[in-house]
């Protein structure tokens, strides 16, 4: 336990000590309050048209626009792009994870210390997942900015950054495997990039599988799995889901490790 | 300390080293010397667990390689061949991580890293980056991390290897005051290093022990020997025979035995200096009336392993 708190410390500090973690969360968080302001500001156009709308219309049937809800309006299509935003930058977060210390060789040093891999992988996953964790815990301060001014249910919006999180940790886990496979973090980002990506999209083939094979295919997409979460419902197949690709793909990671011994 | 039997390593077709037996005794300090690419980084990455054996084993202080590696990495203290740091911490920040890495107690911890510091004499950069540090410096920050947490094995891949004539020297001492306590392993291309530091040294050569001595035996017989090898058809006693005829003969310093293929069994004749004893060799063999296959002088003799090891450093 002792060696596992000891590579995470060392990871953690890399991030926080070197300039990557700043560029890396403060780019983030530049966008995710980019995504704020334009999605709330269409949002506030909307309420004001709503206005008028009641004001010269009362009485004459429903508003066409669908009724106004901070959840639905503001926060589903802001964690929506969370999500595709951390597609692309969680994989320049794990990128380096083995990659670097397999091309400086410092890796061999570690692998020759009386330390488990999974030691070793588990310290260096949960350090990219602490970084993460300021990431999407620095956009809390929109859906606090909504509570301030409104009343968003409290809710949908725990489970969506629930499901972010496990998203996330997903990404994480894919990220540390490529980068056991290769000494390049260009190669091990572009893979990740390229795998998650294809998790995104592979949702899309799905209406025009056929009936049995559209179904399987809906089940693998990441993103679809998330839609449960921002709508505040907790879904257990969808937890799973997340579980096991995360649980998966750190298993891949120990075994891609072993095998580097047989073969190097 | 270390039991090495029958050590081999292939990559795919190529061959990292074959069949090395060798023992290293507590306390001694051992040099392996060869050219580059001989084998003595697969060697050496093999006894820390990094590569796994293709055959054969070793034990490390009576545990398997292979079995028992973490008690074999609890005892081994490492220092890779091109000494790779985390350039981005601090001397004691670095050594601090190691020192839990390797599972120092966290009451010992401080006083253990003080030790190391003050070992390798690096008392007066603790708090500086290690990536600016001369790379004197950071030789002996990478021999300190591989002496933390007291490991009785040190092994030391090229320690010398980039340095300046002035680090080299420093560096040579501090190997020599740890190899006091410790059992020291170190691989150098180097002769006259390995003749300083060593109190034994183990000649590899495309991946074949070609010999194993104290530098100053090794030293006289290199200059001088002459070597004839001789193959025999591997039938019944022959070999054990042969052995026994040709140590009898006149002028015959050592017969080894080599390891034995496609029914041919081979032994390695060292002679005295200068001296040509072929044909005492095949009339005894043939007198015996054992089943001589080949006899020949040896082409790529001690000498001239050695003249390639020798030349690369005039110090």
């Amino acid at each position: 336990m002792g060696k596992l708190a000891a590579i995470y410390r060392k990871e953690l500090q890399h991030y926080f000590q070197s300039i990557i973690a700043y560029v890396m969360i403060g780019s983030f968080l530049a966008l995710s309050g980019y995504f704020f302001f334009s999605i709330f500001r269409y949002y506030n156009y909307l309420s004001y048209q709503y206005a008028s709308y009641l004001a010269n219309q009362a009485g004459r049937g429903p508003y066409p626009g669908g009724n106004l809800n901070l959840i639905e309006g503001v926060m589903r299509p802001l964690t929506g792009n969370l999500s595709v935003v951390l597609l692309f930058v969680l994989p320049l977060l794990t990128m380096r994870l083995l990659a670097e210390e397999k091309k400086q060789g410092t890796f061999e040093l570690l692998l020759t210390y009386p330390l488990s891999d999974l030691a070793a992988v588990i310290g260096k996953y949960l350090a990219a997942l602490t970084v993460f964790a300021v990431m999407i815990g620095g956009t809390l301060l929109y859906p606090a900015m909504l509570a301030i001014f409104a009343n968003p249910e409290p809710g949908p919006i725990i489970t969506s950054y629930l499901g972010l999180f496990l998203m996330g940790s997903s990404f994480i886990a894919i990220g540390i495997f490529f980068s056991s496979l290769t000494s390049s973090q260009i190669v091990a980002g572009a893979a990740t990039l390229g795998v998650s990506l294809f998790f995104l999209v592979i949702g899309w083939a799905a209406p025009f599988a056929g009936p049995t094979l559209s179904n399987v295919i809906a089940q693998f997409s990441l993103f679809d799995h998330y839609d449960s979460f921002s709508k505040g419902i907790i879904n257990l197949p969808d937890v799973t889901y997340y579980v096991f690709l995360t649980a998966f793909f750190l298993f891949m990671t120990l075994r891609s490790l072993e095998s580097s011994h047989w073969r190097s | 300390m270390i039991q090495a039997e029958n050590l081999t390593k292939r990559y795919g077709a190529t061959i990292g080293v074959t069949n090395l037996d060798f023992r290293v005794e507590k306390g001694e300090v051992l040099g392996f010397l060869g050219p580059n690419g001989a084998g003595k980084t697969t060697t050496m990455k093999m006894l820390t667990c990094y590569l796994p054996p293709t055959a054969g084993t070793a034990k490390v202080c009576g545990f398997d390689i292979l079995d028992q590696s973490m008690e074999v990495r609890e005892r081994i203290g490492y220092l890779p061949e091109r000494n790779p740091l985390y350039g981005d911490m601090t001397v004691r920040g670095y050594l601090d991580f190691v020192a839990q890495v390797k599972g120092v107690k966290p009451a010992a911890r401080r006083g253990e890293v003080d030790r190391a510091i003050e070992r390798c004499g690096l008392e007066q950069v603790p708090r500086r980056t290690i990536g600016k540090l001369s790379k004197g410096f950071q030789q002996r920050v990478g021999i300190a991390q591989a002496t933390l947490n007291d490991p009785e094995i040190l092994i030391l891949d090229e320690p010398t290897l980039g340095l300046d004539p002035k680090q080299i020297i420093e560096i040579r001492q501090l190997i020599r005051d740890l190899g006091g306590e410790k059992t020291v392993i170190l691989s150098s291309h180097i002769l006259p290093e390995v003749s300083q530091v060593c109190n034994r040294v183990i000649i590899i050569n495309r991946g074949e022990l070609v010999a194993a001595d104290t530098p100053e035996n090794l030293r006289s017989r290199l200059t001088t020997s002459s070597v004839v090898r001789v193959a025999l058809r591997d039938e019944g006693d022959a070999l054990a025979r042969a052995e026994g005829v040709i140590a009898k003969i006149d002028g015959v310093i050592a017969v080894r035995e080599k390891p034995r293929e496609r029914g041919m069994g081979a032994l390695r004749v060292e002679c005295a200096p200068e001296s040509d004893l072929r044909v005492e060799i095949a009339r005894s063999l043939v007198a015996a009336g054992l089943p001589l296959l080949e006899l020949y002088r040896e082409e790529l003799s001690l000498e001239e392993i050695f003249l390639q090891l020798v030349t690369e450093e005039v110090s």
